[in-house]
């Protein structure tokens, strides 16, 4: 579990924005923060800030150390609360005074954690478990819409294996990329603004959809009230608050993914009905008509034959350098969206991205962490020129801890996706989204921190340097891609209308 | 629509600003809020005062069942309740005569040669009415607390 360590005032205030990416997505993080000495709080003294009240609206739930003896206690509930449930950041704020080395203190551990009011929940209710089969087994058209959930709650191998025995299609969010292998046939891609043809239409012309560990965001979702109109809606998840939130559940069960899909599949092998075989047969030929008309993989979708590089090639060329098994990083913008398109992901805990939050800046933290955490796993960082810079001080920490990730940055001299929407809805107005003559070179900035940086510009020679990249095993490598500064991601759904209405390229929209 | 939610929380500082940021946070309104301890010092009980559809309602009560210091909710408009608040009101000497007073149930608490306190309970609606009809006398001063409930049935929030 992530764990933080900042002192008061300044540093703590500068764990915001990570602590409400963590919370966005759900994500276990405990923040010990220092805090003035308890006779100075409420004083405005130097470095003081009201940690508790700054964290507030992003935190699961936070705590103000009253008295030294609380702290065994209280960090043993922290850590609790942060990983069970929905999992989230919980903040615990630590005066100064407590932790004087001249001060000796009782200490206690407990056993256990008891909270009155907090009881996350843990099996789903057994009817509506039963319910939930009934429906997935009279479906003619299901979707299974997997989200961060069944990675959070390690329940990729269940879905896989619920989805496979009913050779039902899967498509995964943005979050939950990698809970089911997306080489697989039954995959249909990533679902939402920047899904794939087949799992947006499929998900409009569904009649049944199984939402596991999601939270239908408006980024999934598009316009709620056109959204996947004849479709009857099982939704599992462990927050109470996320069913129904947006999207009215016709069968909600509350309770922890793992255990509802293994109760779920119990039920399904003891059952004598089957899906019905020929409804699925025709859904998957739709699917496949679909797929193979506009699919990323089986459509071109860009010319192929210039010097430019495409950013969706160094995609796939980092997916076929790593042999699909690195760990992927990313920050956030088009190369987020190109890496999740064109990176597919096979096993859960693979992909690490801010979701909810987009928050640029998070790539490189992130490929650090995991770095620090699998010492001898390839680490790839998905960036873009814009994003790595949030956070470029950090090559000095890689440095420092000698963590040899590697950074493959998407350059295309833009915020590109804020110059996409400018051009897609601004008439082309690119305020303050261009770089024009302002970057810094990338490769001298990288090697005055002791790294190796390498430059490709030409189509060509993108394979061979991705290759260099990663087989230099002990270096962080920062590999600076110069793509076509012009490209758009696509699919893109249209706002205001429904999950099928999408810009497939430039000129092409399927309304 | 306009719905009376109680529930009892740890009695600890912070507890009240999280149930209280919620609301702003997530866009909520609240109308009226009424806090105090309870028998148990540990825990305190809130009533508030929101609206909103069935929907917006649903999704306020499990927010709040989601806070750690939360510790039991109850939407008092789920079954049937009363609530009860109170009314203060302060007018100069003379400005009303005690008729009026009696005829509106209200009951003089203070009183000397200068002015007058005046207490009216009621549901929040009763005493919009007492208002307005106050309104001539022209007061001084018009304090109200919110409303508070309690379900007339079997069902308690207690833990």
């Amino acid at each position: 579990m992530g764990t933080v360590l900042v002192t008061s005032g300044p540093g703590a205030t500068n764990t915001i924005t990570g602590i409400a990416t963590a919370f966005t997505d759900s994500i276990p993080m405990v923040v010990i923060s220092a805090q003035v000495a308890t006779d100075k709080i409420g004083e405005d003294a130097f470095q003081e800030t009201d940690m508790v009240g700054v964290s507030r609206p992003v935190v699961k739930h936070s705590f103000l150390i009253k008295d030294p003896s609380e702290i065994p206690k209280t960090i043993k509930q922290a850590f609790y609360i942060a990983s069970t449930g929905r999992p989230g950041p919980v903040v615990v704020d630590i005066p100064k005074d407590f932790t004087d080395p001249a001060q000796k203190f009782e200490y206690s551990y407990p056993d256990k954690v008891k909270l009155r009011s907090y009881t996350p929940a843990t099996r789903g209710h057994a009817g509506q478990i039963k319910k939930a089969v009934q429906q997935l087994l009279a479906a003619k058209r299901p979707v299974i819409y997997a989200g961060g959930g069944v990675i959070q709650g390690n329940a990729s191998h269940l879905l896989t294996e619920l989805a496979q025995r009913v050779n039902y299609p899967v498509t995964n969010t943005l979050m939950g990329l990698g809970c089911y292998p997306a080489s697989d046939r039954q995959f249909l891609g990533m679902l939402g603004m920047h899904g794939t043809f087949e799992a947006n239409t499929a998900m409009h012309h569904a009649d049944v959809i199984l939402a596991v560990g999601a939270r239908f965001d408006d980024r999934v979702t598009n316009t709620p009230s056109k959204f996947c109109p004849s479709a009857k809606i099982i939704h599992i998840d462990i927050d109470p608050a996320s069913i129904s939130k947006t999207i009215t559940a016709d069968i909600p069960i509350v309770g922890s993914v793992d255990s509802v899909l293994s109760e779920m599949l119990t039920l399904l092998k003891e059952s004598e009905e089957m899906p019905d075989g020929v409804a699925l047969a025709d859904w998957w030929k739709q699917i496949d008509e679909w797929r193979e008309r506009h699919g990323l993989y089986t459509e071109p979708r860009y010319p192929t034959d210039g010097d430019m590089i495409m950013p969706e090639d160094a995609i796939k060329v980092l997916h076929e350098v790593t042999g699909g098994e690195a760990y992927v990083t990313s920050d956030v913008g088009q190369h987020q969206m190109f890496a999740a398109q064109y990176y597919l992901f096979d096993k859960p805990r693979r992909w690490i991205n801010s979701g909810g939050l987009g928050t640029m800046g998070f790539g490189v933290p992130a490929a650090m962490g995991v770095q620090m955490a699998n010492r001898d796993a390839v680490v790839a960082c998905v960036t873009g020129e814009g994003s790595v810079q949030m956070c470029i001080q950090e090559l000095s920490t890689c440095k420092q801890y000698n963590l040899p990730i590697k950074i493959i940055c998407l350059n295309n001299q833009a915020l590109g996706m804020v110059k996409q929407w400018q051009d897609m809805n601004y008439g082309g107005r690119h305020s303050s989204s261009t770089y024009e003559d302002s970057l810094p070179d990338f490769v001298a900035l990288t090697e005055s921190y002791g790294h190796v940086g390498i430059k490709v510009k030409k189509h060509e020679d993108l394979e061979s340097a991705m290759k260099e990249c990663f087989a230099l095993k002990d270096k962080l490598v920062f590999l600076d891609v110069d793509v076509d500064p012009n490209e758009h991601v696509y699919p893109m759904l249209e706002a205001g209308m429904s999950m099928e209405d999408m810009h497939l390229s430039k000129d092409i929209k399927t309304w | 629509m306009k719905r009376t939610v109680a529930l009892l929380m740890e009695n600890q500082p912070g507890a009240l600003s999280r149930v209280v940021g919620l609301f702003s946070q997530r866009g909520y309104n609240i109308e009226s809020l009424i806090v105090a301890a309870t028998e148990d010092p540990t825990l305190s009980r809130l009533t508030m005062t929101t609206s909103g559809d069935q929907k917006v309602i649903e999704q306020i009560t499990k927010q709040l069942n989601k806070l750690i210091d939360v510790v039991k909710v109850l939407d008092l408009g789920e079954s049937d309740y009363v609530e009860r608040e109170l009314l203060l009101v302060k007018f100069l000497h003379g400005s009303i005569n005690t008729e009026v007073i009696k005829a509106l149930n209200g009951e003089i608490i203070f009183e000397n040669n200068e002015l007058l306190n005046i207490q009216f309970v009621g549901t929040s609606e009763e005493l919009d009415q007492v208002l307005k009809d106050l309104e001539s006398s022209n007061p001084l001063e018009i304090v109200r607390t919110g409303a508070s409930g309690i379900s007339s049935n079997l069902k308690t929030l207690t833990i």
